[in-house]
């Protein structure tokens, strides 16, 4: 094997393990900042050894058992933490001696629990938004801080201060590490969901930058949405979430052409669609039903991105029950942008104008100020009318309301073509 | 990024049942690597001799029953996966083979739709 060969296997172990090593680690010490620690002290070692030696048959009993010895020589050092930590010094140190044995299946039965846990944790409402969305790609995608940074196109300190304060955050309140009681789960789950939609979403359509998509985050989130379904099966939000990310990124080959402009969703070519995670999706969706949550906001989303997945041509689309499904989710989640979607729906269902009318409505909501999408909705409905010099100034209006540069393109793009449909002779 | 993985084995080398003890470890991989979020669809394939061959020609069908003789055939099975990159579905191959045993699997990456 060549040293680069080499090298990348034993990075990839590594990124592979470091979840299930830090979740494991957070349960031994009950903080994810020093877990991270010890964890970061195996990998080290790690990197030194196994390139030489090879990568151990078992790479995660490895790590973890360097990481446990660091752990009790830790709590040797620091006799004022030992104090604090005395009662998992005394079951470190009680362990210490089967650790030299094969601890697979210890870790095996517990490591589902660990990895809920770390979830949990990373997610904690405690944390601001981009807190928890820095420490879940650290500690459960095992990114480093330059790969999350690279993401986030924002500088690596950045990214490496938010992660620090977030565990100092974390330890200052004194977030336990574990999975909350029957009365705060719901609360908290959707605090898990919220962060992992917005990692998608943050990849699906950038908010900043060249690239209208970022597929890497996209499939990051997806894999997360994967993992999180098999720890938590029974929760009806959970799998609608899985099933909403499987349906959108199924779209993602057919959303920008072979320049990387964005396709709109109905001149999308369908058969770029990947049949295999729209089917991934619409059994994900299923399952949710089937417990009870078609009333959850990711359950409905799910079941509108469904609508679309189902037809194979755009006119296929069952935009009556899309109507239905916004209104529904309004009721649940009163958000003046799913209004603005609903509005759409009701356009494709019942013509521009008794879109236009509800777009209207909400042209004074204090929240959509600044959103893009306003204007360029608008804008789509009054060109449909022949409305077209107003169409104009619509899209003008979305171009310079954009931080994307693809976005702010397509408007300007629409806007052109407003204006040359407005001109005189046409 | 999405990769099929296959092994091929001689068909004139008969692999034998799994073992319960192999299968169980087989079953606990498939678990692991489900948990991982990045299996997405795994199986296996009746031999070679049941297979079909349907061949198109001049405008004319010709559908041939097996035995067929082949080198290598695909044995063991094969799997769908999606991860971050090669390294990463080179890792998970490598775990399959610990278990599989002996044997020579290949990754190929998928392209989108």
């Amino acid at each position: 094997m060549t040293d680069a060969r080499t090298q990348a296997a034993v990075e990839t172990v590594i990124r592979l393990e470091s979840a299930r090593l830090i979740a494991g680690l957070a349960r031994y010490t009950g903080d994810i900042g020093l877990a991270e620690d010890l964890a970061q002290d195996a990998v080290v070692a790690a990197l030194e050894q196994w390139p030489g030696e090879g990568v151990p048959r078992n790479p995660g009993a490895w790590l973890m058992t360097v990481a446990r010895r660091r752990a009790i020589d830790f709590f040797r050092r620091n006799t004022e933490l030992a104090k604090k930590y005395a009662e998992i010094g005394r079951v470190l140190a009680a362990e210490e001696g089967s650790v030299q044995q094969d601890f697979d299946q210890a870790f095996a039965d517990d490591i589902d629990d660990d990895l809920l846990r770390l979830i949990f944790t990373a997610c904690h409402p405690v944390l601001s938004v981009q807190a928890r969305v820095a420490l879940t790609l650290r500690l459960l995608g095992g990114l480093t801080t330059a790969e999350i940074a690279r993401a986030y196109l924002v500088p690596e300190p950045t990214i490496a201060q938010r992660i620090v304060r977030a565990k100092r955050s974390l330890a200052q309140a004194h977030v336990p590490v574990e999975v909350p009681d029957a009365a705060d789960r719901p609360a908290r789950l959707s605090s898990v969901l919220e962060v992992i939609y917005l990692i998608f979403n943050e990849g699906y359509s950038a908010t900043a930058g060249d690239d209208w998509m970022r597929p890497g985050l996209c499939a990051e989130a997806v894999r997360l949405g994967r993992v999180l379904a098999q720890l938590a099966p029974a929760e009806p939000e959970v799998n609608g979430l899985v099933a909403l990310l499987e349906i959108q990124a199924s779209r993602i080959p057919a959303r920008t052409d072979a320049a990387g402009a964005p396709v709109l969703l109905l001149d999308q070519d369908r058969t770029r669609w990947d049949r295999l995670l729209i089917n991934r999706g619409l059994a994900a969706l299923q399952k949710a039903l089937d417990q009870g949550g078609e009333r959850g906001p990711y359950v409905l989303q799910a079941a509108i991105a469904a609508c679309h997945a189902r037809a194979f041509r755009p006119d296929e689309t069952d935009w009556p029950r899309i109507v239905t499904l916004y209104g529904v989710l309004a009721e649940v989640m009163p958000s003046p942008v799913v209004e603005l979607n609903r509005a759409v729906a009701v356009s494709m269902a019942y013509g521009p104008q008794a879109g236009l009318e509800l777009v209207d409505q909400l042209a004074a909501e204090p929240a959509l100020r600044g959103y893009h999408l306003l204007p360029s909705v608008r804008g789509d409905l009054l060109r449909k009318l022949g409305r077209a010099s107003e169409a104009q100034l619509e899209f003008a209006r979305a171009a310079a309301l954009t931080s994307n540069e693809r976005e702010r393109q397509l408007s300007a793009d629409r806007a052109r073509e407003a204006a040359a449909e407005a001109a005189p002779g046409n | 990024m999405k990769f099929f993985g296959y092994t091929l084995g001689d068909p004139n080398t008969p692999v034998g049942p799994a073992s319960p003890e192999m299968y169980e470890r087989m079953s606990a991989f498939v678990e692991e690597a489900t948990k991982a979020g990045i299996l997405l669809a795994t199986g296996g394939l009746a031999p070679l001799s049941e297979a079909v061959k349907v061949k198109y020609s001049g405008g004319e069908f010709t559908v041939l029953d097996g035995p067929f003789a082949e080198a290598k055939e695909l044995v063991g099975g094969w799997a769908l996966m999606e991860t971050r990159d090669v390294d990463e579905a080179v890792e998970w191959t490598k775990r399959f083979l610990t278990i599989a045993g002996d044997g020579e699997s290949t990754i190929r990456q998928v392209y989108g739709p």
